[in-house]
């Protein structure tokens, strides 16, 4: 009976099963799921009704003009559209938890499908440049930071400065001028498909995912740079270098370790804008991912697909962002107690 | 003063001294097709070229620093007139529902990104740069919320807070007199800041279709319009692009130069 988890819970709840550390770190975890799956029902609540406003029947729309009335309340029915508004939300958020996003209202397919197929672009790209834009800025930022004010720091804050002037979807116009016109390196648009092979797939994502990169590697740069000096002025490092570490051995061992901590936590809120980007990033390669599909659904008036799509994607960031909380209260303590 | 300011300031006067220019004068009528004249490269008639229907570009530059100034400062005029009060609030009645309330409300506008929002709004109302206004505009009010909370937050601990209570003022009449100015540095920095991600939002969505529609000029949609024709004219990409760039580069440097400026010692989030 004692081990049965929900006792232990309760147990550790209350402080007498478990160390105080887990049972501070339990509670605030349940805290943050309870405002997670707020955020989320409001969230859903928020996307149904914009769309609900939008005008026109998806059945007359699908028809057109000249449809009979008995066939449009056949086609109503088919797509669910004859219940009431409430009954119609319950549905889509229910059908939502199991995986059923409903079916396509242009092209008659379950939009899981369609979302399923586009995810296995628009993932591994932000993946792809997530990894990209984290590999450029962590030596980036800590050779800004062990060279600061001088010459080499200079450079880095000044190009840094000029990458998020830049707008990715320029730089992405840019880099197929270069690489793919000029160069012929790569394609200047499109999408091989996994199955040519994992190369020839990456090889296809590869000026996306730098267009994509490289804005968030120069704030990820500044923040790397910023952490690491606020972490080179503690006591400890002091105490590091009086130890005898050499200026190197102490910025690996004890500064860039101390220094990761709040770089992660903006690589985690960048998420969102990363998905944002990649919608536009889509739509300047062909790529065939989540955006291009939203656009198409928008301009098809297939509001089920834009509906789930968007809601997806905020499902994805408040998730992320949950994730990153816990991370950080999981390292932080103290951040245990604000709410 | 300074070098980033110097040089912030001046980049930005370069760019609204040019789309306050071409309310009264540009260089030729940027909607005045001239087939002839189609694609040329910057050249002594044609500054920065013309792009397929033989259009001044520099015109269409000088026009459409416009579309963009006006979308941005709008959308950050929206985010301070909402987000403000907002926060104030919220500092006032530190730990209430409301505050609560306010602050999740805030973290759910968040998860929205701006493009995200827009898609929403296009996808019923259609594209246009109202609609692109009031995506941006929405994105940025958890933005200014955030920023004054936290900054009346340590304000209402200090002790001419408390004298302004014994003297009988009541949490909105301190908020408007004695927070708000002591928070307006602050806000101005960060509007500067929320200004330069308006103008890249604002090309993003007009890429993409869902900004300002033809014939207003906007350098998103030069961009998109561009795209088939950068290999035989690159002018026509690297000038919009330049354009953008010139302009964010330049509220950027302005508003790290102001926050440096105005106070050394406040430090302003920026992701």
């Amino acid at each position: 009976m004692r081990f049965l988890p929900i006792f232990w819970f309760h147990r550790c709840w209350t402080g007498s099963a478990c160390a105080p550390n887990v049972a501070s770190m339990l509670r605030y975890a349940l805290k943050r799921l309870i405002s997670l799956v707020i955020s989320l029902a409001v969230a859903s609540v928020v996307i149904f009704a914009v769309i609900e406003v939008a005008p026109g029947d998806p059945a007359s729309f699908m028809l057109g003009v000249n449809a009979q009335e008995d066939t449009l309340a056949a086609l109503r029915a088919e797509l669910g559209l004859d219940v009431s508004k409430l009954q119609r939300y319950f549905n889509w958020v229910g059908g939502m938890m199991v995986g059923d996003f409903g079916t396509s209202y242009t092209y008659r397919t379950p939009v899981s499908q369609m979302i399923a197929d586009r995810l296995w672009v628009s993932l591994p790209l932000a993946l792809y440049a997530l990894t990209l834009s984290t590999a450029i800025a962590f030596p980036v930022g800590i050779y800004a930071a062990a060279r600061r004010g001088k010459p080499g720091d200079l450079t880095v804050m000044g190009a840094t400065q000029l990458g998020i002037a830049v707008p990715n979807f320029w730089f992405a116009m840019m880099l197929v001028l270069v690489f793919a016109i000029n160069l012929r390196w790569f394609n200047a648009g499109g999408f091989v498909g996994w199955d040519k092979g994992l190369w020839a797939g990456l090889h296809s994502l590869t000026l996306p995912a730098i267009a994509l990169a490289l804005p968030q590697a120069a704030i990820l740069a500044r923040v790397m740079r910023s952490s690491l000096l606020d972490i080179l002025g503690e006591d400890f490092m002091r105490t590091a270098r009086a130890k005898g570490l050499s200026r190197r051995q102490a910025l690996w061992r004890h500064g860039v370790r101390n220094a990761l901590i709040p770089v992660l936590t903006i690589i985690g809120l960048q998420f969102s804008f990363l998905l944002a980007g990649s919608i536009i990033i889509e739509q300047v390669f062909y790529l065939p991912g989540l955006g291009r599909l939203v656009f198409q659904a928008i301009s098809a008036r297939d509001l089920i697909v834009v509906e789930s799509v968007v809601m997806l994607l905020v499902f994805a960031v408040i998730t992320v962002n949950f994730l990153v909380d816990l991370a950080y209260a999981a390292v932080d303590p103290r951040l245990r107690s604000r709410t | 003063m300074s070098r980033s300011l110097i040089l912030g300031a001046c980049l930005s006067s370069l760019v609204l001294l040019a789309a306050a220019v071409s309310f009264v004068w540009t260089p030729y009528d940027y909607t005045a097709l001239n087939i002839p004249d189609k694609l040329q490269p910057p050249n002594a008639q044609h500054w920065f070229g013309t792009d397929h229907f033989g259009r001044d570009m520099f015109s269409m530059i000088m026009v459409g620093a416009r579309t963009s100034i006006a979308v941005a400062l709008v959308a950050v005029g929206i985010g301070m007139a909402l987000g403000v009060p907002l926060g104030l609030t919220a500092a006032a009645r530190k730990g209430s529902a409301l505050d609560e309330l306010i602050m999740r409300g805030n973290d759910l506008v968040f998860a929205f990104p701006s493009l995200v929002i827009a898609i929403l709004i296009t996808a019923v109302f259609g594209a246009g740069a109202i609609n692109a206004i009031i995506a941006i505009g929405i994105f940025n009010i958890p933005v200014f919320a955030r920023i004054t909370r936290g900054a009346a937050l340590s304000l209402w601990e200090r002790e001419f807070i408390l004298a302004a209570r014994v003297s009988g003022k009541g949490a909105a009449r301190i908020s408007a007199e004695h927070i708000l100015p002591n928070v307006a540095n602050l806000l101005i920095v960060q509007g500067t800041i929320q200004f330069s991600l308006g103008i890249l939002a604002e090309a993003g969505l007009s890429y993409v279709g869902l900004g300002a529609q033809p014939p207003t000029p906007s350098w998103g949609r030069m961009l998109a319009d561009a795209q088939t024709m950068v290999s035989f004219a690159p002018h026509l990409a690297l000038i919009p692009g330049l354009a953008i760039i010139v302009t964010v580069l330049g509220l950027n440097l302005l508003g790290d130069g102001l926050r440096d400026w105005l106070d050394p010692r406040i430090r302003v989030a920026r992701t």
